[in-house]
């Protein structure tokens, strides 16, 4: 943003953005500023926030465009200064439903009456598990390229692990999950339970691994392929910067 | 058929579609979703090379005589299958139907085979015209698109015991190939239509039927991988990682493929170009000059064999279809191969 910075774009301007850069599509476990979902963000007189997500198709899940409008919402609150946040999701089946369902608060069962059964804490869990599995892929990638034996890997623990992105991202989403995250914690561990995976299961979890952090990373590229056809803008917006 | 270096390849394409989603065709009221829906395909054709890409108003709705141009005589199509999505909620005359479908290929005889549809939500009346229309254009395999609205209905599931009924009938009639949507999730909501557990369920009751996931369950091929393992009636249909990765996204096609053949292997990966989203052309000569990059993160994945390309491309659904080969462009006493995979502990 550094060529709006030069317009003279405010510090909650600035604060703002890094509020959005939190928010993660949850299933692609990617920031909504580095997919291109945000289309605008402005801060205006007062601590107006205005805010305005894009999608890569109209009929993305409107399960997870909630979870990113409401989310996005919430980040935005939090920055100091801002008194007040408009968030809207543009061009979607749902959009209007969603918007409004977002800023009245209201929760994802009451704003799709009839139609939801459940709020999406589940569904935010079961990526959350996926994200521990493509992070496990990327720390263990590394450490074999780095001839660390595969045989080694369920002896290892997270305080094994070089320090960087990496690292700290399969930490932070272990954490969220509420799974071990210290350094003395097994690298190797069943999102779903917890539990430590044993030398004769390590094979089979790191091809699981291995296999969703492909799948996550395929669909991101999908979804960037396709959010540029729908707007070709965007090549131009990264180009400043 | 395709030759290239000598090797000749029978294809299959097994996923194809003649559609009209012109704005004569949306029904009123409901505009927006017909509209949407539409461009949201013209998106992914996005993906492809660019000199692929058509104009919005010839993708709405394109003439029989472009559709057999572009896979029987540029495109190297030896066989065609139609799978219709029917959409009747917002396009007045349906989306893609069987019965559009059907009218092309009888006046193209022995160049398309014609898939159905059903949707249990239809019940009595809706299994009697199902027959008929297996009866009619023959029909080996159905189209399933379970995220299909119906009124206040926003899908259905596999596991709805009243798709039991309509498999059953599959069964009686010889209609073995059953091809399901899972691509990216829409409705309905928090119940997600494209979970791939409904296949898994309905794989082990009906053992006689194929199960072809189309677009390999993506955003999910780990679930589609998983469940795929443990389901050996179970195959991926390859439309949209061929015409959405391989030209886009080079480095996950190379690694989409190499997990598909690790974990379903040679016998299980069905071509399919996807029509009119994207031309069989650049695909079919993509897919055969294309091989396995050499990267490190690609090392777990051998390189295909000419042999595997021929299967994939064609003589896999030939297989499943009992499809005539002509003798030439047969393998040699092809064996079965099992998937590498990883077995369980």
């Amino acid at each position: 943003m550094t060529a709006l910075e030069d317009k003279g774009v405010s510090a909650d301007h600035t604060a703002v953005w890094s509020a959005l850069g939190t928010v993660r599509d949850p299933e692609l476990d990617e920031p909504l500023t580095d997919l291109g979902f945000v289309a605008r963000c402005e801060v205006g007189a007062a601590g107006r926030a205005h805010v305005e997500l894009r999608l890569p198709t109209y009929f993305c899940a409107p399960n997870f465009a909630f979870l990113m409008v409401a989310d996005a919402f919430d980040a935005v609150a939090a920055v100091p200064g801002i008194s007040e946040v408009e968030v809207v999701l543009q061009d979607h089946f749902a959009a209007e439903t969603i918007n409004r369902g977002v800023a009245a608060r209201s929760g994802f069962v009451a704003s799709f009456e009839g139609e939801a059964a459940d709020e999406l804490d589940s569904l935010r869990a079961d990526f959350l598990r996926k994200a521990v599995f493509a992070g496990t892929d990327r720390v263990c990638r590394a450490l074999l390229s780095a001839g660390v034996a595969a045989a080694a890997l369920p002896g290892l623990t997270l305080g094994d692990l070089p320090a960087g992105p990496d690292a700290e991202r399969l930490r932070a989403r272990r954490r969220e999950l509420g799974l071990p995250a210290g350094d003395g914690d097994p690298l190797l561990v069943d999102p779903a339970s917890g539990g430590a995976i044993e030398p004769g299961e390590a094979r089979r979890h790191l091809a699981f691994a291995r296999l969703t952090r492909t799948s996550m990373e395929a669909n991101s590229g999908v979804c960037r392929g396709m959010l540029r056809v729908r707007y070709p803008q965007i090549q131009e917006e990264e180009g400043t910067g | 058929m395709y030759e290239k270096d000598g090797e000749k390849y029978f294809v299959v394409d097994a996923h194809t579609h003649f559609w009209d989603a012109s704005p004569d065709n949306w029904v009123r009221g409901q505009e927006e979703y017909a509209k949407g829906w539409i461009e949201c395909f013209h998106a992914y054709q996005g993906l492809g090379p660019k000199e692929t890409h058509w104009p919005i108003d010839r993708f709405q709705k394109y003439s029989e005589e472009l559709m057999m141009h572009d896979l029987f005589e540029a495109g190297h199509v030896d066989k065609a299958i139609f799978q219709p999505t029917n959409l009747r909620q917002w396009y007045k005359n349906g989306f893609n139907t069987t019965e559009a479908d059907g009218a092309m290929a009888e006046r193209h005889p022995g160049q398309f085979l014609v898939n159905t549809t059903f949707d249990p939500r239809e019940g009595d009346a809706g299994m009697r015209a199902f027959e008929e229309r297996v009866k009619r254009y023959g029909c080996k395999g159905v189209k399933l698109y379970t995220a299909e609205w119906r009124g206040d209905s926003r899908g259905w599931s596999l596991k709805d015991p009243e798709a039991a009924r309509y498999l059953e009938k599959c069964e009686e009639l010889g209609v073995k190939n059953v091809h399901i949507h899972k691509g990216p999730t829409i409705w309905p909501l928090d119940k997600d239509a494209f979970d791939v557990s409904d296949v898994d369920h309905v794989a082990t009751n009906f053992q006689g039927l194929n199960f072809i996931v189309e677009h390999v369950g993506l955003p999910r091929i780990e679930d589609f991988c998983f469940m795929a393992t443990q389901e050996r009636n179970v195959y991926a249909g390859l439309a949209v990682v061929v015409g959405g990765l391989m030209h886009a996204r080079p480095k996950f096609f190379a690694k989409v493929m190499g997990e598909l053949m690790f974990w379903l292997g040679e016998d299980k990966l069905i071509f399919g170009a996807d029509y009119a989203i994207w031309e069989p052309k650049w695909q079919v000569e993509g897919f055969v000059d294309w091989n396995m990059p050499a990267d490190e993160d690609l090392s777990d994945f051998p390189p295909l064999t000419v042999g595997q390309k021929k299967k994939i491309l064609g003589l896999n659904a030939a297989r499943l279809y009992d499809i005539e080969v002509p003798a030439e462009l047969r393998l040699d006493a092809p064996k079965v191969v099992e998937p590498v995979g990883v077995p369980n502990p």
